[in-house]
C-alpha cells in the first residue's frame, strides 16, 4: 500500500482544488483544457438535476401509496418486502441493464434511479404512518376528522422523522448511482471520477471531493427541511 | 544465455480457425436477446470467482464495520455527550457515495481490495451504531434497576442484561447493513477490488451476463437478509422480531 | 410460529445454496491469476528455465481487442518460462502508460498511432503511413522517457465513424466528409477521451470542420448498443470490430477521406529496465507470437470474444494453439 502511494503520480488535495477552480491541460497531449470551475459546475448541476428528477419521480410514485397503505394498515408485508428488496438491488447491474435494455439517456436513467428511490420512501412512509399511536388516531377520528384530515394533521406530522429518513435514504442511493451515470451516457461528476485518462488523478480526486460535498449538502438541506416541518410541539429526535 | 526460440512453421492459424459469420447465423449471445439459457448453462462457472470475491468483500466489510460500530456504541452508551458527534461522524461516512469514497482513499490506500473494504465498512457504521445505541437505550429503566438491585456490576449489567435485550435492534441494523453492502459491493470493481461488478462491467452490453451477475448479487443479499432474520429470531425467542 | 420459522429457514437455505452453488462451480483459474510457464512440449515456444526468475505483469487497455492481445502475450510469455501475471483492463491509454511507468505492469500493447497522437502530440498527417515508420518514430519518443517498444503486429486498427445502414442511406453518407451540412442534426457517441483526441472528436471538429448536435460519452462496450437502439446517430467504432463483417447489413463505417484517423499497428510498450532484466526471450517471444495476427485473425478473435462471448483468455489460448505456438 505504501509503495503504491509513493509511486503513483500523486493526486494531492492541492492539485484537486486547483483542478476545481482553474482549467488544466488534459492528460491527453494536445487535447483541450479540462477542469476549472465552469466544467465542475456544469457536471455538478447535471448530477443534481438527475438526482432531483429521480427523487421527484420516486416521491410521486411511492409517497401516496405508502401513506395510503400505512393509514389503512394493510399491505405491511408488501411494504416491508419492497423496502428490503430495494436495498438489495445492485446499482451497477441496474444501470447496466437499463442501458442495454431500454437505452441510455437522462429519461431512461431517471427511471432506473427511481427504482432505487421508491423502496425506501415507500417502506418508510408505510412504517411511519402505521406506527402512529392508534389511540391518537382514534381520538382524532372521535373528534370528527375525516380520514384525509387525520392523515394530514395527525399521522404525517408524527411520522415526519421516519418519512425523512426514507427520503434521505433514497437520496443517498440516487446520488451514489447518479455518480456512475456516465456509464449510461449521462454527464455527471462521475465523468471526472471515471475519466482519469482525460482528467488526470487530480481530476479524479476533485470529482470525488465534489460528489461528497454534493451529497452532504443535500443531506443538510433535507435535515433543515425536516426541522422546519417538524411541528414545534413534537420533541426533536436525536436523528 | 538462452536457447534461440526456433519457430517451426508457425504464424499461420490452422484451417477452419477463421469462421464466416452473418446476421442470421449469430448465436444467441451475439444478439439482443434478453436471456440466453444455453450460454448461461455453459458459462455459469465464469461467475464463480467473482462470487467468492463478492462474498469475501461483504463478510469482511460487515465484520469490520460491526466491530467498530459496536465498540463506538458501547462507548457512547453511558456517555451521552459522545452521541451527537459520533452520529454525525458515522452519518457523514454513510452519506458519501461509496464510489467517491473509493477515490478519496485512493491516494492513501491505493487500488485494490483494501480500499474497497474500508469504504464498504464505513458505509455500514451509521446504521449499526445507531441501532445499537437505540437498542441499548430502549432497555427499560426498571430492568436496569432490578439488575442493579441484584448486585450486578455495571459491566455485568451491560453484557448480561442490556446487550442481550438490545439484540433485536442490533440484528436489525446488521441485517440492513449486510443487505446494503451486498448491493454496493458491485461497485468495488472501480476500486480494483473485484466482486460481481467485474463481469458486469466487462459485459456491460450483454443482457444475459448482467442478469446472471446481478441476479447472484440479489440472491446473495436475500440469503444474508433471511439468514440474519432467522438468527435474530433464534436468539431472541422472547420477542417478536422487529423490522426497522 | 413454528411453520413460519421453518419456511424462513427453507427460503434462506435455498437462496444460500444457490449462491454457494455458483461460487462452488467457479473454475479456479479464470481470473488474472499467476500462470507459471509450462513445458514447451511440441509447440514452437520453448520454455527457458532461466526465465523463471523473472516476474512479469502484462497489462492492457479497457476493451476486448486489448484484453485478447494482453492474454496472448501473457500466455506466450508463460509458455516461455516466465512468471506471468496479468492485470488487464487498466483503463485508457494515459492510464496504461502511467501503469508501465510506475511499474504496476511490465508492459502493454499500444497502437503506434495512438501513442504518437495522444502521448506525443503529433497531428494525424504527421503519423507515418507505414507500420515500420510509425513504430520507429513512436519508439524514439518512448525511449526519451525510459520506455521502449517492440516491433509492430501485422494488423492495424483505427477509429472510425460508424452508423447504421439505415442512417447512411437516409443522409447518403459514404465518407466522413459527406457529413458536412448534416452533422449538426446528428448525435455522436464515443468514449470519454474522444473529445480530447485528434483521432476522434477533436479531429472531426478541427480537421473535418464538423459540428455535431451533441456528443455523448459512453462506455466502449456500448458503442454498438447505442446505434442499435436508435439513440446514437453516429458512433465511434474500430475498424477491426467483428460486428462490421458479421452484421454488415446493420452497421457501416464512413470512409476517412481526409485521413484523420490513422491506422495503428500494435507495438508492445515496456520499460527499458524490464526489457534488460527479462532477457532476449521477452522481446523475441512477443514478436514471434504476434506474427500470426493478421487482420482476419484479429477480427476472428474479436468476434469470438465480442460476439460469441468467449473470454479473452479462451480466445487467446485457441489462437496460440491453432498457430502452433503452444502445444
Amino acid at each position: 500500500m505504501i509503495a503504491t502511494f509513493l509511486s503513483l503520480a500523486p493526486a494531492s488535495i492541492g492539485g484537486a482544488l486547483e483542478f476545481i477552480f482553474t482549467p488544466q491541460d488534459s492528460s491527453v497531449t494536445g487535447g483541450k483544457q479540462v477542469g476549472g470551475f465552469d466544467e465542475v459546475l456544469e457536471l455538478t448541476l447535471s448530477q443534481l438535476e438527475l438526482t432531483l428528477l429521480a427523487l421527484g419521480l420516486s416521491l410521486l410514485v411511492a409517497l401516496p401509496l405508502g401513506l395510503y397503505l400505512g393509514h389503512r394498515g394493510s399491505g405491511e408485508l408488501f411494504a416491508v418486502v419492497i423496502g428490503n428488496v430495494g436495498r438489495a438491488i445492485p446499482e451497477l447491474a441496474l444501470i447496466a441493464f437499463m442501458a442495454a435494455a431500454i437505452g441510455v439517456g437522462v429519461l431512461n436513467l431517471t427511471i432506473a434511479l427511481a427504482v432505487l428511490g421508491i423502496p425506501p420512501i415507500l417502506a418508510n412512509a408505510f412504517v411511519g404512518i402505521h406506527q402512529v399511536d392508534r389511540a391518537t388516531v382514534d381520538a382524532a377520528r372521535g373528534m370528527g376528522m375525516t380520514e384525509f384530515e387525520i392523515l394530514r394533521k395527525v399521522e404525517i406530522p408524527l411520522a415526519i422523522p421516519t418519512l425523512f429518513a426514507g427520503l434521505r435514504g433514497a437520496t443517498i442511493a440516487i446520488v451514489a448511482t447518479a455518480t456512475i451515470a456516465p456509464l449510461a451516457g449521462v454527464e455527471s461528476l462521475g465523468d471526472f471520477i471515471l475519466g482519469e485518462n482525460v482528467y488526470g488523478s487530480n481530476g479524479v480526486l476533485a470529482g470525488a471531493i465534489v460528489v461528497a460535498l454534493l451529497a452532504l449538502t443535500l443531506e443538510f438541506a433535507f435535515a433543515g427541511l425536516q426541522r422546519l416541518l417538524t411541528s414545534p410541539g413534537l420533541k426533536p429526535r436525536t436523528t | 544465455m538462452s536457447s534461440p526460440v526456433t519457430p517451426a512453421a508457425v504464424g499461420e492459424v490452422g484451417e477452419g480457425f477463421l469462421k464466416e459469420r452473418s446476421s442470421d447465423t449469430l448465436p444467441c449471445q451475439a444478439t439482443d436477446a434478453l436471456f440466453c439459457w444455453d450460454w448461461a448453462k455453459e458459462n455459469i462457472d465464469r461467475y464463480g470467482t467473482p462470487t467468492v470475491q463478492h462474498l469475501e468483500l461483504v463478510v469482511i466489510s460487515v465484520a469490520l464495520g460491526f466491530a467498530v460500530a459496536f465498540a463506538l456504541a458501547l462507548l457512547a452508551h453511558r456517555r451521552r455527550w459522545l452521541q451527537p458527534p459520533l452520529l454525525a461522524a458515522t452519518g457523514v461516512l454513510y452519506t458519501i457515495p461509496s464510489i467517491a469514497f473509493f477515490f478519496l482513499l485512493l491516494p492513501v490506500t491505493g487500488r485494490g481490495r483494501d480500499t474497497a473494504i474500508i469504504a464498504l465498512s464505513a458505509y455500514t457504521l451509521q446504521i449499526i451504531y445507531r441501532n445499537t445505541v437505540i437498542g441499548l437505550a430502549n432497555v427499560p429503566g426498571s430492568v436496569r434497576e432490578a439488575a442493579r438491585g441484584m448486585g450486578l456490576t455495571e459491566r455485568q449489567i451491560l453484557w448480561k442484561v442490556e446487550v442481550p435485550l438490545a439484540r433485536p435492534e442490533i440484528f436489525a441494523g446488521l441485517q440492513i447493513a449486510t443487505v446494503s453492502t451486498v448491493a454496493i459491493a458491485t461497485l468495488a470493481v472501480f476500486a480494483g477490488g473485484g466482486g460481481l461488478g467485474t463481469p458486469i462491467k466487462a459485459g456491460i452490453d450483454f443482457k444475459t451476463n448482467i442478469i446472471i451477475a446481478g441476479g447472484i448479487a440479489i440472491l446473495m443479499a436475500i440469503a444474508f437478509g433471511l439468514a440474519l432474520l432467522a438468527a435474530q429470531r433464534f436468539w431472541t425467542p422472547w420477542r417478536r422480531a422487529e423490522t426497522t | 410460529m413454528k411453520t413460519k420459522t421453518t419456511r424462513l429457514w427453507g427460503a434462506m437455505l435455498l437462496a444460500l445454496a444457490l449462491t454457494l452453488g455458483v461460487a462452488a462451480c467457479g473454475s479456479d483459474d479464470d481470473d488474472g491469476g499467476t500462470t507459471t510457464g509450462s513445458d514447451g512440449g511440441g509447440g514452437a515456444i520453448v520454455s527457458n528455465p532461466d526465465n523463471g526468475k523473472v516476474s512479469l505483469t502484462i497489462g492492457s487497455k479497457n476493451f476486448p481487442e486489448q484484453e485478447i492481445l494482453g492474454e496472448i502475450y501473457a500466455q506466450a510469455l508463460a509458455a516461455a518460462g516466465y512468471e506471468v501475471k496479468s492485470d488487464l483492463n487498466l483503463g485508457s491509454e494515459t492510464v496504461a502508460r502511467k501503469a508501465v511507468k510506475t511499474g504496476e505492469v511490465s508492459g502493454y500493447p499500444e497502437y503506434a498511432s495512438t501513442a504518437l497522437t495522444s502521448f506525443f502530440g503529433k497531428e494525424p498527417e504527421e503519423v507515418p503511413a507505414d507500420a515500420q515508420g510509425a513504430y520507429e518514430e513512436a519508439k524514439a519518443e518512448f525511449e526519451k522517457e525510459g520506455l521502449t517498444a517492440f516491433a509492430p503486429t501485422p494488423f492495424a486498427s483505427a477509429n472510425a465513424v460508424g452508423t447504421t445502414t439505415a442512417t447512411a442511406e437516409k443522409y447518403d453518407l459514404e465518407t466522413v466528409s459527406d457529413l458536412e451540412g448534416v452533422s449538426q442534426d446528428l448525435t455522436l457517441y464515443g468514449s470519454p477521451e474522444c473529445p480530447q483526441r485528434i483521432d476522434c472528436l477533436a479531429g472531426l471538429e478541427e480537421l473535418y470542420g464538423l459540428k455535431f448536435k451533441a456528443f455523448k460519452s459512453v462506455d466502449i462496450g456500448l458503442r454498438y448498443t447505442v446505434l442499435e437502439n436508435g439513440q446514437a446517430d453516429l458512433s465511434i467504432l474500430f475498424t477491426t470490430d467483428p460486428q462490421l463483417s458479421a452484421e454488415k447489413d446493420k452497421f457501416v463505417i464512413l470512409e476517412d477521406d481526409k485521413e484523420v484517423f490513422p491506422a495503428g499497428n500494435v507495438i508492445f510498450v515496456t520499460t527499458q529496465k524490464v526489457s534488460e532484466k527479462a532477457g532476449p526471450d521477452y522481446e523475441e517471444t512477443i514478436l514471434q507470437v504476434q506474427e500470426g495476427l493478421t487482420l482476419e485473425v484479429m477480427q476472428e478473435l474479436d468476434a469470438r470474444v465480442e460476439l460469441e462471448r468467449q473470454t479473452p483468455k479462451e480466445a487467446a489460448a485457441a489462437y496460440l494453439k491453432s498457430a502452433g505456438y503452444t502445444g
